[in-house]
């Protein structure tokens, strides 16, 4: 029982690793998810990477769990946030990263789509500023791992994160994306857990090296469930579920534009996954609850990205997210009920 | 009229609706319209109750033994509830409004805006109210 468990918890580390293009299955650790890996790499960089008085490169409509543990850190230690802003459009203003970095930058961390906007980041124009100025770069991968192919070898990226619930599996796994030059460079900031040697991983060096990061019995059957959603969306296939979203956002887009009282945020062709918008003079709850009262699920509220909503002077929006299950026949019903309550609530 | 009196009314003007919930919430978005505005100096910091999504102020005000409550939302449907509160709490003695049961939301089928998960910050505008009686009672300023 322990031994084929013990065996699907490794298969799944290699199913993952497999689909997100890793050669090296120990370059993914198990994590708690998203905001845990990003965790366990701003508690090893700032025992050996970060220095007194450091500065870390954010992008404006960063997720709260993209800006919390570098808060932290810089709080305890004179550091500093330095945030990349955003075009009138929202999109970020790629031309004023290189103005942000001095001697003092020791990583740049970004989110690939952003979970209020939908827009995504063009990693390419920070990884080549990153690289220039040899800085390393973290791209929170919540809201890229659903909706965009992913292929971390060929994205040489140093840390990414994702979740498993995100991409229809169990909620409280996740994954940390390592380099191999991170694979042994970062230190343990967690340490535990005997239980793991049971795993005979002494043939490789790396395989010591993930182990390192997963302290404690492992989340055995969230790994497994995570391979299994992998595996899911697989199936599928990245590239049809990124064109079919795709559509469905763009073909959303143009259909609320034509709502005269909508305002769209963050407008763009470049964008996966959501929409966000607000009807003019109306509370986005209120929109949201009258969606709901017609079964359409929508988020409302800050997203948590509260520094984004403070640049956009608005205390929230109303969110359309969408999935591969998703349908035009939906957004039609959805465009026609929202209608129904811009007149309700005006 | 007594809390029981004004549960009662409102419970029967909104069976008048039976099942159609648009033209319920239609009425709850009108009683937000009309809810009597909260005075601008009463809209302080100290007032608000704040809900994870809507923003609610209450002012409370114990007038000849009786409580006075303002109140406001920056949501229209938080604020059709509000109004709703304010209605049945509002002008009755603090013994009353604390031993208040408020079934009446059930009754009308709106108790979905009370379960404490929702972000509209309500449960916690009941318990102010109720509070604010129960130091009116104690005799606290």
């Amino acid at each position: 029982m322990s031994r084929l468990a013990t065996e699907q918890f490794e298969q799944a580390r290699n199913t993952i690793a497999g689909h997100f293009g890793v050669e090296n299955p120990q370059q993914v650790i198990f994590t708690a998810g998203t905001t845990d890996a990003i965790n366990i790499v701003a508690l090893g960089l700032s025992k050996n990477h970060f220095k007194k008085g450091d500065e870390i490169i954010l992008a404006a409509y960063e997720h709260h769990s993209n800006i919390l543990p570098w808060q932290l850190w810089a709080s305890e230690n004179e550091g500093k946030l330095k945030v990349i802003p955003l075009l009138e459009n929202q999109v970020l203003d790629y031309n004023a990263i290189t103005a942000l970095v001095s001697e003092r930058t020791k990583l740049i961390a970004v989110t690939q789509v952003s979970n209020t906007l939908g827009l995504v980041t063009d990693l390419v124009q920070i990884k080549n500023i990153a690289k220039k100025h040899g800085i390393p770069v973290l791209v929170d991968g919540a809201q890229s791992a659903p909706h965009l192919p992913v292929n971390l070898d060929e994205l040489e990226v140093d840390f990414y994160a994702c979740s498993a619930h995100k991409i229809y599996g169990p909620t409280g796994i996740g994954m940390l994306y390592l380099s191999e030059k991170w694979l042994n460079d970062l230190p343990v900031a967690r340490p535990g857990g005997g239980t793991i040697k049971t795993v005979s991983f002494e043939k490789t060096e790396y395989a010591a090296g993930a182990l390192r990061f997963e302290p404690g019995t492992p989340d055995i059957s969230g790994a497994i469930g995570f391979a299994e959603a992998i595996r899911f969306i697989g199936e599928i296939g990245m590239d049809t579920i990124f064109t079919h979203e795709h559509e469905l956002v763009q073909y959303a887009q143009k259909e609320l534009k034509k709502i005269p009282e909508v305002q769209i945020y963050g407008e763009s062709e470049n964008k996966a996954g959501v929409i966000s918008f607000n009807v003019k003079a109306q509370h986005p709850f209120d929109v949201g609850t009258l969606l709901d009262k017609y079964g359409i699920a929508v988020r409302t509220g800050h997203h948590c990205t509260q520094p984004l909503m403070e640049m956009l002077g608005i205390n929230g929006t109303v969110r359309i997210s969408f999935a591969i299950y998703n349908t035009r026949e939906e957004i039609d019903y959805f465009i026609e009920k929202l209608k129904k309550v811009i007149t309700m609530l005006s | 009229m007594t809390i029981d009196e004004i549960e009662n009314e409102i419970t029967e003007e909104f069976a008048f609706f039976g099942d159609d919930w648009e033209s319920k919430y239609e009425h709850l978005i009108d009683l937000g319209k009309n809810l009597p505005l909260i005075e601008e100096k009463n809209k302080t910091a100290d007032k608000i109750i704040k809900g994870c999504q809507s923003t609610v102020w209450l002012n409370a005000e114990l007038i000849n033994g009786k409580i006075v409550y303002t109140a406001d939302s920056d949501a229209i449907i938080t604020k059709g509830m509000v109004a709703l509160m304010v209605r049945v709490l509002s002008d009755q003695k603090p013994d009353d409004i604390v031993k208040a049961k408020l079934a009446f939301v059930n009754k009308i089928g709106l108790t979905e805006h009370l379960s404490p998960t929702r972000a509209n910050g309500l449960v916690s505008m009941i318990n102010q109210m109720k509070l604010e009686a129960l130091k009116a009672l104690k005799g606290f300023k």
